[in-house]
């Protein structure tokens, strides 16, 4: 398996160790590119987008207006926040660097002279480091004016946000680094036309962005051919949940989902030995699959994590691969509680610029408190459902399928809990309950 | 110039008009509601997403519908877009909910609210709400404040449709009140130490569509429905001094702005003329308000009892003028 992005991760926060490892050689490759190669490479890659929605990565450069003396902007978003994505963060705070070269590759891919990197105002670790990185960057003459006597000139910028989840949508985000309220903006117009300060404006992940150096080193056509179909190159999983060994794995696309939870490679098995109930495969905005779904796709083959595999049929069979926050589930996990932690967070995040999602989203949250408190009904369970069905696709920005999706699939797939606890309440309140009725050591 | 097709209407709109605006351009039913737009304002609509409508048809050149509803408010037609708003059974039924939406934390206070028979909620919630709500929780509570020496905030009734925060903006030169906080718990409110106070805040209560921001000169004083409306005018140096009065008998309860078929404001006007010139004598009166749209104005034939009454009048002061001419008993057939 190989490892693009955080291969001999350890003390390459520093500069000097960063080049020992072979580190700003794509920069030194790229800068005697023609900016249109670099875009032409990244889409013989197939790279795409690493923040969750997927887009292929050179399309979206290609859409970037270039108007005559207007400046162009490359933003990096690194505004994670998703509950059980922590990708980012790991990379930003192990490797600052394959993120700074990114930025500048792809700065001089698009025309952008000047650059930010928004990250959430909670990563104070990580925005020191990066900090520090970029201090070094411009000491070399990484940044700054006539980089590495090319004649290309960029400054970077990082700006701490203000810690809201809804900052993480790219518009939003735009507004936010522009100084106001972060609410999403109503697109049209896309950022490629109108983003920062009005002007042409790419917003990248930062797994996106780093991913450009190994694509640069090793050429798009040779990073293509890791993965699967249109799922190429590495991808970066946080895996979370009742495993044995959580933590940040770099997978190449096209791993069985199977290998990946049981494999001592990556997530180790479940904990205790117990039985894997569910999984949430992209983040907690994902759809939730049980078991059989998980596993197997509706065909019966193997489900693969890539793109296409994971989104398999659709929401009734399928999920997505989102920003890749894997958690797993095991057989003592109640999903109305889960799903009550999540609708509890996307009512608490939702901006409450557009009416479903701002009412919609404190609703679902009331019901589901008031039906693991017991008092809830079986007319209930259908009231959540409706209402999410007229928040999915009502709302101006993706926060209202976020919250929406995890509550269809809750109670698609596990429909039967739901019932469990509106019938019989006096058990289900009682945590001790689940390992009785499951025949469970109580841990 | 770009064909657009709505609910079977087809109609050619110059480039850039908006769905909405196209079917404003057609008229009659099938003109999606706005609760947040206004077109008087650069950059409102689309919060609100009562005005969501389904397109079939993206355009001539790309003909794949599009995949979620959109804000037609917001949206540009295409040449060759196809467009469903009433016709649509599934985008009624989304657009329900989006009332009920609106309606969860909005008191149905209307036997006490300033705003009913002008608010354009009660009208939605009439022609597309539920009998009953499924909303069974606590609503949102909060107490009237001043926000400003004429502007009173019903914070409560408020359904953020950020109309208010919009004229603010683009009308008056500083920016005191804007919403706070998130979610289900963002609220419209002056920043710390400010009162809402220029020459033309007043225009801020014209724009809500519902009865969270009220006239203080005004509030408790009638119902709508019992005064007149007659359109009036003013030389004022501030503003076009072309208003409204609201009438009981001679007094003067109200003035706004003129209003459209659409309920948006024609000409703002100023605080003076809107607050401070409250006698019949400061105005020259035109004569009867036209309001074209529903009302409860328009429903009890105000307007045209109120033309029978000017004709009969005029009719009156023609006998009295005639009389006059010919003399006592000229009119009566007997002295021929």
């Amino acid at each position: 398996m190989r490892q693009l992005l955080i291969d001999n991760i350890t003390s390459s926060t520093s500069l000097s160790d960063y080049k020992s490892h072979g580190g700003y050689a794509a920069l030194e490759k790229a800068l005697k590119m023609k900016p249109e190669e670099i875009v032409a490479e990244v889409q013989k890659s197939g790279l795409r987008g690493r923040g969750g929605a997927g887009f292929p990565t050179g399309m979206k450069w290609s859409f970037i207006a270039k108007p005559e003396g207007v400046p162009r902007h490359l933003v990096c978003n690194a505004d994670e926040s998703e509950p059980g994505t922590f990708k980012d963060r790991y990379l930003m705070q192990h490797k600052p660097h394959i993120l700074i070269e990114g930025m500048i590759i792809s700065s001089f891919a698009l025309g952008a002279n000047l650059s930010y990197i928004y990250i959430r105002g909670e990563m104070m670790v990580q925005f020191h480091i990066l900090q520090k990185a970029i201090d070094d960057a411009y000491a070399a003459g990484l940044l700054g004016k006539n980089i590495l006597n090319s004649g290309f000139d960029l400054d970077l910028h990082v700006h701490c946000g203000g810690g809201a989840y809804i900052c993480g949508e790219e518009t939003a985000l735009i507004e936010s680094l522009e100084g106001k309220r972060g609410n999403p903006r109503i697109k049209p117009p896309f950022p490629a036309i109108a983003g920062v300060w009005g002007r042409p404006t790419v917003v990248n992940n930062v797994e996106t962005i780093a991913a450009v150096v190994p694509i640069i080193n090793m050429t798009g056509d040779e990073y293509a051919k890791i993965g699967v179909g249109k799922s190429t190159g590495t991808k970066l999983i946080s895996a979370s949940g009742h495993i044995n060994k959580p933590g940040v794995y770099e997978i190449e696309l096209g791993v069985p989902v199977e290998e990946f939870i049981y494999s001592e490679q990556y997530c180790g098995g479940i904990k205790g030995g117990r039985k894997l109930k569910a999984v949430v495969a992209g983040g907690s905005s994902v759809p939730v699959l049980p078991t059989e779904l998980i596993l197997k796709t509706a065909k019966g083959e193997p489900r693969l994590m890539t793109y296409e595999s994971l989104g398999d049929g659709g929401f009734a069979t399928g999920t997505m691969l989102g920003s890749g926050g894997f958690i797993v589930m095991d057989e003592t996990t109640s999903i109305v509680k889960n799903l009550f932690n999540f609708s509890r967070f996307y009512h608490h995040e939702s901006c409450g610029q557009c009416s479903p999602c701002r009412e919609g989203t404190g609703w679902m949250e009331k019901i589901l408190r008031k039906i693991l408190d017991g008092r809830g009904t079986i007319a209930d369970i259908d009231l959540l459902w409706d209402i999410q069905s007229k928040i999915e696709g009502k709302t101006i920005c993706p926060l209202g399928e976020a919250a929406a999706w995890p509550v269809a699939a809750a109670i698609r797939h596990f429909r039967p809990e739901f019932e469990e606890y509106v019938r019989n309440p006096q058990n289900i309140k009682d945590v001790k309950h689940y390992y009785r009725l499951n025949n469970l050591v109580e841990v | 110039m770009p064909r657009v097709t709505i609910d079977g209407h087809t109609i050619e709109v110059p480039n850039g008009t908006t769905i909405l605006e196209a079917a404003r351009m057609i008229g009659g039913e099938i003109v999606p509601p706005a609760m947040c737009y206004y077109s008087k304002l650069k950059t409102t609509g689309g919060y609100c997403r009562t005005c969501i409508v389904k397109v079939s048809k993206g355009s001539e050149k790309d003909p794949r519908p599009m995949p979620k509803p959109v804000a037609s408010c917001r949206t540009t037609v295409m040449d060759g877009m196809e467009v469903q708003n009433i016709t649509s059974p599934d985008l009624l039924e989304a657009r329900a909910g989006v009332v009920e939406f609106l309606l969860l934390n909005h008191p149905l206070d209307c036997p006490i609210c300033d705003q009913a028979g002008e608010c354009h909620l009660q009208d939605l919630g009439y022609q597309n709400g539920k009998v009953k709500t499924r909303y069974e929780f606590d609503r949102r509570e909060f107490d009237p404040i001043d926000i400003g020496d004429k502007i009173k905030l019903h914070m409560k009734r408020c359904i953020h449709c950020f109309r208010c925060v919009k004229l603010a903006e683009q009308l008056t030169p500083g920016r005191y009140h804007g919403m706070l906080n998130r979610g289900d718990h963002s609220e419209i409110s002056t920043y710390i130490e400010h009162a809402v106070d220029n020459e033309f805040s007043g225009n801020m209560i014209d724009v809500c569509p519902v009865g969270a921001l009220t006239d203080r000169t005004f509030r408790f004083k009638s119902r709508v429905w019992y005064t007149n409306p007659e359109d009036a005018h003013r030389t004022c140096t501030k503003c076009s001094g072309k208003v409204r009065l609201w009438l009981k008998g001679e007094e003067v309860l109200r003035v706004t702005a003129r209003k459209d078929k659409y309920g948006e404001v024609i000409d703002w006007i100023c605080n003076e003329c809107r607050f401070d010139k409250k006698k019949t004598s400061d105005w020259v009166i035109e004569g009867p308000t036209h309001i074209d749209r529903h009302s409860v104005i328009s429903a009890n034939h105000y307007e045209s009892l109120k033309s029978l009454k000017l004709d009969v009048d005029k009719q009156k002061r023609q006998l009295v003028h005639t009389k006059n001419l010919l003399g006592e008993g000229a009119l009566n057939p007997n002295n021929e």
